[in-house]
């Protein structure tokens, strides 16, 4: 691991004065932020991620959950996993969140990873993990050895021909569904980012991959008052039954009433360069009966665009089968 | 478990004997090319606080281990694995992946379950971190111990101090009674020798005693 210098800051202002300075939020920092560092560090040592200087924000005042005057929720940026999966109001009004959260890693990750470093967690594409390969995402301009090489867990929608990493975050997939907000103070403020717009995808320059500026700190993350009546379900498909990314999953906030589909929410994970909401399935689902034909159609939908590679074209089925049995299973909560 | 501490006066652990005989060794080749004072410098055998007090740049940090305050000078690039194993040599806790992976460098900090492997050591400054020399002791093992003895809860033993902390851990954290819930909330540590429906057996005793 390459050395650095250790800083505290006293307050977030701190922390983003002092982070300004750096080149960039993006890859190639060099100066990161860090709370529970399970994916910093772990990047650290694979010296994919080489920053001079690591600002320690694990002490500010950034670890609150709570309800918001409009009966939404406010998450801080530095909240653990397991703190927020467990969070009686989560388990009430934003069950999605909470089991995506527990779908996600170990018990003793949850323990350490933080709301803001899931929301920045990084692709586990093998090029980009070994400094030995090509990668555009971590070395702009060198290639990627994915697109024919190994490729069975990576992304069949929003790629490019410079990139087709995954994201592997389950709990944006669930927030995607939920249309949470991301709040954000910078140098020259703060501001509210939709959780739709926060992800890029990799285009020709996938070494960018949100639209975080050099300073820009998450300071917390908002949901919307729950929808009266919804139904949700985060449904995760992958090799192993714990402890595993995702090969395909689905994040599902539905409303019905009588027959009839009044409101779908829509997200794909493990399949996507970014968390995917789906409006083209939820499309298909407005205003026509919850039946199992529909969910299909609207799976169907989902995946029209996907883009298979050598090793991954099963995750095209495999993902409409999990949407649909997702919904299905919203469906009779 | 057992003192392995190198002032345990009761055995020759296998850790201090390869310190003693590695270490001779490297010292020998070393003064062939460095004045006396360099030799000592390297530190033969290691003991607490000397882990970083030779590294430019290294900071002091307190960290009550096992109710224990220890004040030691770290590389701020010491992961907590290695500041308990190397600086501290409290050599329980192990080294498995290193990346988060397999569990078996399982601690406590503050009460809750942690990769060390994945957390700088820096970052815990007066925080409190329980080992698996803090559960019990020979003579009196931690239920959880005793199960996992009783069960026959490992083969070849590396990653038996990390289950047996998450195992701890689990009894305090929502955890439904039946063996898949268990199975779910073990899933972060991992067992090549498959010693699994043993130390679920041994995890399950427990909580049905308690």
């Amino acid at each position: 691991m390459h050395a650095f210098e250790f800083i505290r800051p006293k307050d977030p202002a701190a922390a983003v004065a002092t982070a300004s300075k750096g080149k960039t939020a993006q890859q190639g920092a060099d100066v990161r932020f860090i709370a529970g560092g399970t994916t910093l560090l772990d990047l650290m040592k694979l010296n994919v991620e080489t920053p001079a200087r690591l600002l320690d924000i694990s002490r500010l005042p950034l670890d609150k959950i709570e309800a918001t005057p409009e009966g939404g929720l406010k998450i801080g940026a530095t909240v653990r996993n397991s703190d927020l999966a467990r969070h009686p109001m989560v388990q009430r009004d934003y069950a999605v969140l909470s089991q995506a959260l527990l779908a996600g890693a170990s018990a003793q990750l949850r323990n350490m990873a933080t709301t803001a470093g899931n929301l920045l967690q990084r692709t586990r594409c093998m090029y980009f993990r070994d400094t030995a390969m090509p990668c555009n995402k971590r070395e702009p301009g060198t290639g990627c050895p994915a697109i024919t090489g190994s490729n069975r867990t990576l992304a069949i929608l929003g790629t490019s021909e410079h990139c087709i990493a995954t994201n592997p975050s389950d709990m944006c997939v669930a927030m995607a569904a939920l249309e949470a907000t991301i709040h954000v103070q910078g140098p020259k403020g703060s501001r509210a980012i939709p959780i739709g717009d926060f992800h890029l995808r990799p285009g020709s320059t996938p070494d960018r991959e949100t639209v975080l500026e050099p300073g820009d700190l998450i300071t917390h993350v908002t949901l919307s008052p729950p929808v009266e009546g919804s139904k949700q379900v985060y449904l995760k498909l992958r090799d192993r039954a714990s402890y595993e990314f995702a090969l395909a999953s689905a994040a599902i906030v539905i409303t019905i009433a009588g027959d009839k589909v009044t409101r779908a929410r829509i997200a794909l994970g493990g399949v996507g360069s970014k968390p995917w909401r789906s409006p083209e399935a939820e499309a298909v689902l407005d205003g026509q009966p919850a039946t199992q034909a529909n969910f299909r159609k609207a799976a169907e939908a989902a995946l029209r665009d996907a883009k298979p590679r050598s090793e991954n074209a099963f995750k095209i089925e495999l993902a409409k089968r999990c949407l649909a049995h997702a919904l299905q299973m919203a469906a009779t909560v | 478990m057992r003192d392995d501490s190198p002032s345990s006066p009761s055995f020759q652990t296998r850790r201090a004997f390869l310190q003693t005989t590695g270490g001779t060794a490297a010292a020998a080749a070393i003064a062939a090319y460095a004045p006396a004072h360099g030799v000592d410098e390297q530190g033969i055998s290691p003991s607490e606080g000397s882990g970083g007090s030779n590294i430019e740049g290294a900071v002091p940090i307190t960290l009550r281990i096992n109710g224990k305050d220890r004040r030691l000078r770290v590389d701020p690039r010491t992961t907590l694995l290695d500041c308990i194993r190397e600086t501290v040599v409290l050599t329980g806790t192990k080294k498995g992946c290193d990346h988060g992976q397999c569990g078996a460098c399982t601690v406590h900090v503050n009460g809750r379950r942690v990769n060390s492997c994945l957390t700088l050591a820096l970052m815990h400054d007066g925080e409190e971190i329980t080992t698996i020399e803090g559960l019990g002791t020979p003579d009196a093992l931690h239920p959880m111990q005793a199960a996992f003895v009783a069960c026959d809860g490992y083969q070849c033993g590396y990653c038996t101090s990390g289950q047996i902390m998450s195992a701890v851990a689990l009894l305090k954290e929502p955890c439904g009674p039946d063996d898949a819930a268990v199975k779910e909330l073990m899933s972060g540590n991992i067992c090549r020798c498959g010693a699994y429906p043993n130390i679920v057996a041994a995890i399950q005793q427990v909580r049905q005693k308690a």
